[in-house]
This record gives C-alpha cells, sequence and structure tokens, in this order.
C-alpha cells in the first residue's frame, strides 16, 4: 500500500489554525490530514505495536487541537505536530518502562566509534523488493532496534524526512547531536542490515520471486 | 593526504547528504573510486536509507483515518459544548 502523504503546497495552514481557533473547530480534520500517516508511523517506530501506536497518534492529535492555541507558528505546523507525537510516544515508553529503565532522558553517551559491516560489492535491492513482508519486518526490526537517541534522530531525519535543523528543533537538541547521532544510526542500520540483505540477494532470487 | 578507510567511514552520512566540505568530498571521492569496500559501505547504507524511508515499509492499519476522524469528531464536540458562548458586547 502506498500512502500520498506529500504535503500539499497551497495550503495556508496559518491561516486554517486561525479559523479553527476562532471557533470553526471542524477545520481541524483537514489540517490534519496529511500528517495522519507520518504521525502514526512515527509512534510505531517508538511503540512496536499496532494498536498501541494507533493509540499515540490518536493521542497526539487530540492533544495538538487542545494545545492548538499555544501553536505559535514559528515552526512549521507539522514540526510542531512530530514534536507532539514524540512526547506521547515518550510518555507511553517511560511508563512501560518504569521497571526496565531505559533511559529516555539521560544524556546519551555519544563516545566510542561505530564501524559499518564490511563488504566487497553490493548488490542493489530494488524497492519493488518491498512488497515482501519479509523485508518490511527485517528493516522495521532493525529501526526498532536502534535505542531511543538514535531512533528519534533516524526516524524524523531520515522517514519523516524534516531537515536536520528541524529535527533539533522537534527533538531539542543542537545540530551537530543530530549529526553525530545520525550518523550512527545509519551506521549501524548498516552493520545490522547489510549482512542480512546480502545474504538474501537478489543473485538467489528470493527478493524478485514474488510474482 | 590519503584518507584511510576508517576516516572515509565517519564521513559516510554527511557524504550521503552532501554536506561535506567539498575539499573533503574530493578526498572521499577519490577514495571510493579506489577502495571497492567504502564504495560497497556507501552504496549498501544508501540502499538501506531508500527502503527504510519507503512508505511501504509501515502501512496503517485498515480504518485507521476512519477511528482517528470519528475520535477527533467527538473531541470537537465536547469542545464546542464546553466552549462559552461569546459574550455578547454590551448592550445598550
Amino acid at each position: 500500500m502506498s500512502v500520498a502523504h506529500a504535503r500539499p503546497m497551497e495550503r495556508d495552514e496559518a491561516q486554517m489554525i486561525a479559523a479553527i481557533l476562532a471557533g470553526d473547530s471542524d477545520l481541524y480534520h483537514r489540517l490534519i490530514q496529511p500528517y495522519e500517516f507520518s504521525v502514526y508511523r512515527m509512534a510505531l517506530s517508538f511503540v512496536k505495536n499496532e494498536a498501541e501506536a494507533e493509540d499515540v497518534a490518536q493521542e497526539a492529535f487530540l492533544r495538538a487541537f487542545r494545545d492548538l492555541g499555544n501553536f505559535r507558528g514559528e515552526s512549521k505546523f507539522s514540526t510542531w505536530l512530530v514534536s507532539i507525537a514524540l512526547n506521547e510516544a515518550r510518555r507511553r515508553l517511560r511508563r512501560q518502562n518504569t521497571v526496565r529503565m531505559e533511559s529516555l532522558d539521560e544524556p546519551p553517551e555519544e563516545g566510542g566509534k561505530v564501524s559499518p559491516a564490511l563488504l566487497r560489492d553490493w548488490r542493489e535491492i530494488p524497492s519493488e523488493a518491498l512488497e515482501r513482508r519479509e523485508l518490511r519486518a527485517l528493516l522495521q526490526k532493525a529501526i526498532e532496534e536502534l535505542s531511543p537517541i538514535y531512533r528519534e534522530v533516524f526516524v524524523l531525519r531520515d522517514i519523516e524526512e524534516l531537515s536536520i535543523e528541524e529535527t533539533a528543533s522537534a527533538l531539542s537538541i543542537s545540530i551537530s547531536s543530530v549529526k553525530v547521532r545520525l550518523h550512527r544510526a545509519r551506521i549501524m542500520l548498516q552493520k545490522d542490515l547489510a549482512p542480512k540483505l546480502k545474504l538474501a540477494s537478489p543473485k538467489k532470487g528470493r527478493w524478485l520471486s514474488w510474482h | 593526504m590519503a584518507l584511510e578507510c576508517k576516516h572515509v567511514w565517519d564521513y559516510i552520512s554527511e557524504f550521503l547528504d552532501d554536506s561535506l566540505p567539498a575539499e573533503i568530498k574530493e578526498q572521499v571521492q577519490k577514495h571510493l573510486e579506489n577502495c571497492e569496500i567504502c564504495s560497497a559501505i556507501l552504496d549498501s547504507t544508501r540502499n538501506i536509507l531508500i527502503l527504510t524511508a519507503d512508505d511501504r515499509v509501515f502501512e496503517l492499519p485498515a480504518g485507521y483515518s476512519e477511528r482517528l476522524h470519528a475520535r477527533l469528531a467527538r473531541e470537537i464536540r465536547a469542545s464546542n459544548s464546553r466552549r462559552p458562548e461569546k459574550p455578547r458586547q454590551d448592550q445598550d
């Protein structure tokens, strides 16, 4: 399934928001339409469970509606929405992790080196191979297994396609932290995924054998 | 000075974003021309980023949008009923 989530450029979101705040609340349905998918996808990469991701997404859209009056228009509405969704997902994780403390707020350790998986050649995996459930599952799992500080940056930048600056602002971290974490996240994914993908390379016809 | 592989690895992310200073970018490019390992690392990383960014990796559950808008509609109705009528201007 391919979901169109391109942001329509012609929408005047500031005007829509002003109208909603002035009482035309139903317009909110239209305001958030382009972001339904991206907010869900972001939630899913954090909570790892479809039903819960849907819940997080709903909560985020509700919270954004209630807090709309606080939106200052300094960032894009989409960036603001993403940071609300992120907080919602974090809140959820924190609740779940009260016993098993996965530190979400502690300062990240950014020392140490991350090395890629060494390969001698790479055979391109075409996007059509994503029709295969096992490939999608492999990618989802690899993203989910990144630790939160890397996953956040990776998801915002490389999946939601925010700019470096927008990512930094959504996460309230510096631009250089975004760059460092992004680099590490990408290399960690390469290290994890490249050998697995290579094993199942089109050479053996596995990814392309579907009809 | 020629770059070693491990230094090239440090630049992979920025190389992919095309945000390296011209001088370093050129050195990396030169290295890649002669190093099949670093080329394969770069190609695989680029390939993985394209795959993970694809909309098909995470799919929306059936009925997601309907459920979302139904819940929003309830919230909006509730907020409208909470909203006090606009205070009327002083009547003469």
